[in-house]
């Protein structure tokens, strides 16, 4: 029996100066799957990303998050989500725990319950010693494990993370690939990269956009079967590009 | 939600540097004024005593002083309502509202109540100085009240204006200069008034201050700033929704 859809989406589209950016996108997420979005620069990721997290509203389209309507239920919906933007919403005059505080309060994670859910999301991204820390202070390494333990400290249902170890040092880059593999034992994820590699080693499925439109979706497995992924991506936006 | 985004605004506004030294000056600017005031007072006090109902030292001092904050406030609130909306775009942390489970109702009240703590806190450290009157006269309690009620709701219409011109700009210089601007616009209305029933006048939140400023609460008046407050307030929901909704 397949696993229950903690998301879906729909013919999405967004326009930006009468240009078509997304174009008709449609893509499910069931619980504990790790979903990858591939696609050159300005092929429409980021935009995507930020249409099913309700950041940005679709011209076209329907998304569910849990069974909830993006449009017509945004409150149940967001309270599903949990989002990464690519410049993390990090407020830098703020200590990280009180940051953290605020964002769970936003996303109503219940008064008893906001201690033991700081904690765990501190531990999550090991940020224990750095509570206190005002958060413009920090490295880029750290201020990135904070917008992602913002992004789970109401333990959602869908993580959604656009880029999350862009700019950051191989060890970094370990540890936060290691949290996503942990996210993605209890979660639904979804997460955006440039690297190849990255999407190979984390993600069951991959979908590939160019251009707005998505181009290819399927699981890593069948995708590599061939090759390393690297290869296949590039076959694949080749074709794409030759057929256009 | 609305005491969580009210409470993350007020620390915020209380943590910048720049919010201690704007307020330094002004308490600096106000306690200048109220000496000054207090001595032109002092100078003419034997004369004053020989009239029959001589004004008495709170409309002498307390209510010009009054007047004076509430300009100082015209001038400083949009420095404060620039960063609510239009710095927040653009330092990127607005889509942390826009993605959490709040509507654009509790996030719009949050940030203008978070604000008007703050202006309370002004409005009270004012208050404290003018309340050493009583140190050497009997001080009309009640005008010093109207006083400082005035100056709340007068404080109270601009935030709710810096914070739709805040909604409006993605810059936050240019949200403070259209709201300041605004503001002003209003101000001078009611001196180019030609008489006190005048269309101009009814419409400037400065001529309805100006009853609270003489001691006289009335009715009308605070109808008038509850409505431009929630009129105003209003219009920044409308507008939020409208980007929301992609009409915008």
């Amino acid at each position: 029996m397949s696993l229950p859809l903690t998301l879906s989406a729909h013919d999405l589209t967004c326009r930006r100066d009468n240009r078509l950016v997304v174009d008709g996108v449609s893509l499910e997420l069931r619980r504990g799957e790790v979903l990858g979005l591939l696609g050159h620069n300005g092929a429409g990721k980021s935009t995507t990303l930020q249409m099913l997290t309700g950041a940005l509203p679709p011209h076209g389209g329907k998304i569910e998050i849990c069974e909830y309507d993006l449009q017509l239920q945004p409150q149940q919906a967001k309270a599903c989500i949990g989002f990464l933007p690519e410049h993390p919403p990090l407020y830098r005059d703020m200590p990280v725990d009180g940051f953290l505080r605020f964002a769970a309060r936003l996303h109503r994670v219940p008064a008893a319950r906001l201690a033991d859910a700081l904690a765990l999301a501190k531990q999550r991204c090991g940020l224990q010693d750095y509570g206190k820390k005002i958060i413009g202070t920090l490295s880029k390494g750290f201020q990135q494990r904070v917008g992602i333990a913002q992004a789970i400290i109401h333990n959602p249902a869908v993580v959604v993370l656009d880029e999350p170890t862009v700019g950051l040092d191989p060890a970094q880059i370990r540890d936060i690939r290691n949290l996503i593999r942990e996210l993605g034992d209890s979660s639904s994820v979804i997460l955006s990269t440039h690297l190849l590699n990255e999407a190979e080693s984390l993600c069951d499925r991959v979908i590939i956009l160019q251009k707005g439109r998505l181009i290819y979706s399927g699981s890593s497995a069948e995708m590599t079967a061939d090759g390393n992924m690297e290869e296949a991506f590039l076959q694949i936006t080749r074709n794409e590009a030759a057929s256009a | 939600m609305i005491r969580t985004i009210a409470r993350k605004e007020f620390r915020s506004l209380f943590a910048a540097p720049s919010t201690w030294l704007m307020l330094a000056v002004m308490q600096f600017l106000f306690a200048w004024f109220y000496f000054g005031r207090m001595d032109d007072y002092l100078q003419v006090q034997a004369q004053l005593a020989q009239l029959d109902n001589a004004p008495g030292a709170t409309i002498s001092v307390a209510a010009p002083l009054c007047s004076v904050l509430a300009l100082m406030l015209m001038m400083l609130i949009p420095l404060f309502t620039m960063r609510l909306i239009a710095e927040e775009r653009r330092n990127q942390t607005w889509v942390l509202l826009l993605t959490a489970p709040v509507t654009a109702t509790q996030i719009v009240l949050g940030k203008f109540l978070g604000l008007l703590l703050l202006l309370v806190f002004i409005v009270a450290g004012c208050a404290a100085m003018l309340s050493t009157l009583l140190l050497g006269t009997h001080a009309d309690i009640g005008l010093m009240l109207s006083n400082l009620l005035g100056v709340l709701l007068l404080a109270a219409s601009y935030a709710a204006l810096g914070l739709y011109f805040s909604a409006l700009n993605k810059q936050p210089i240019i949200a403070a200069i259209s709201s300041l601007g605004m503001s002003f616009g209003l101000w001078l209305l009611e001196l180019s008034a030609s008489d006190n029933r005048s269309f101009l006048r009814a419409i400037s939140p400065n001529a309805h201050f100006q009853n609270l400023n003489m001691g006289l609460v009335n009715s009308a008046d605070l109808i008038y700033f509850a409505l431009v407050i929630a009129t105003l307030l209003w219009l920044t929901v409308r507008q939020l929704n409208d980007e929301r909704r992609h009409t915008a």
